[in-house]
């Protein structure tokens, strides 16, 4: 289940409802204001640390800075450079972060295209709390193993 | 506290009337739930930002389809996209709609299909907003009198 490409009808169905967890930090990369601050929101009622980035090269830059993120919440279509582009190099500097993308329900091969370049999982935008809450369940899950 | 109910009730009454009428859907109601006393005025921030995106966005098609020697079809599309994304995040379901619809208009590259819808979708933001902002006004007469939002499910 955990690691680079697993699908997203993977996750366990696990109810998440209590899951607050002041240790972890995320990365939420968005070119819209508008679901930047949805899903900061979003991961900060769950206790997360979170930073924001508007496209997929100030994502990278972060990182390439030494900046790490256990989440990173990765749109497709973005300017300057894209979800696709943006996860491949993550991956190709060895970014072993979990990283969820978030589409638009657009195309067949949407999701399978994006899936490939090294995500985690992928889902359609907006995440809903009940995915966020799954999401960090398998976080917790995937860094107690650590 | 009579008049605390009486608003309470105006306001429960016209958050259902938004529902019922299709303005907005599930996703609204969700980010009511979001919103606490850490971030007090989370839903009028994400209603704003989502106003600038439509402005923003409903401009750049327009220009798009301005162009008399030949529409970019997929740079109209590219805005629409987007739209469809904030509305669909704000739970804006008539906004929402009328982008799927528009899409295929791009897609078809068919101009006039594109002008009613782009007609259509500012006509839809337009009633959005203004509906928005008497649900807000009423919020703001609420926690004046000293009572508390209700979260209508």
């Amino acid at each position: 289940m955990s690691g680079n490409g697993a699908s997203s009808s993977s996750l366990n169905m696990i109810s998440g409802e209590d899951v607050v967890n002041n240790n972890l930090t995320a990365l939420v990369v968005d070119d819209s204001p508008l679901l930047r601050l949805l899903h900061e929101i979003h991961l900060k009622k769950y206790g997360l640390k979170v930073q924001v980035a508007e496209n997929g090269k100030v994502a990278v830059d972060l990182f390439h800075l030494g900046a790490s993120f256990d989440l990173v919440l990765m749109d497709k279509e973005m300017p300057v450079m894209n979800g696709v582009e943006a996860t491949k190099e993550l991956r190709a500097m060895g970014v072993t972060s979990m990283i969820v993308g978030v589409t638009s329900k657009d195309g067949p091969g949407e999701q399978q295209a994006f899936m490939e370049a090294g995500l985690d999982y992928c889902f359609e935008k907006p995440l809903t709390p009940e995915i966020i809450s799954i999401l960090l369940e398998e976080l917790n899950k995937h860094n107690k193993k650590d | 506290m009579d008049v605390v109910n009486q608003l309470q009730r105006q306001f429960i009454d016209y958050s259902a009337s938004l529902h019922r009428e299709g303005f907005l859907d599930d996703q609204f109601t969700q980010l009511q739930k979001l919103q606490d006393d850490n971030s007090p005025d989370f839903v009028v921030e994400v209603a704003s930002l989502f106003f600038e995106d439509c402005e923003k966005l409903i401009n750049n098609m327009a220009r798009a389809l301005e162009q008399q020697q030949g529409v970019d079809f997929k740079q109209v599309d590219a805005s629409v996209h987007q739209l469809k994304g904030s509305s669909s995040s704000i739970g804006a379901m008539r906004v929402k709609d009328v982008c799927i619809a528009f899409r295929s208009f791009c897609e078809a590259q068919n101009r006039e299909g594109c002008l009613r819808c782009l007609q259509q979708v500012t006509h839809e933001y337009s009633l959005l907003k203004n509906k928005l902002q008497t649900l807000f006004r009423l919020q703001q007469q609420i926690l004046a009198a000293g009572g508390s939002i209700p979260v209508v499910e």
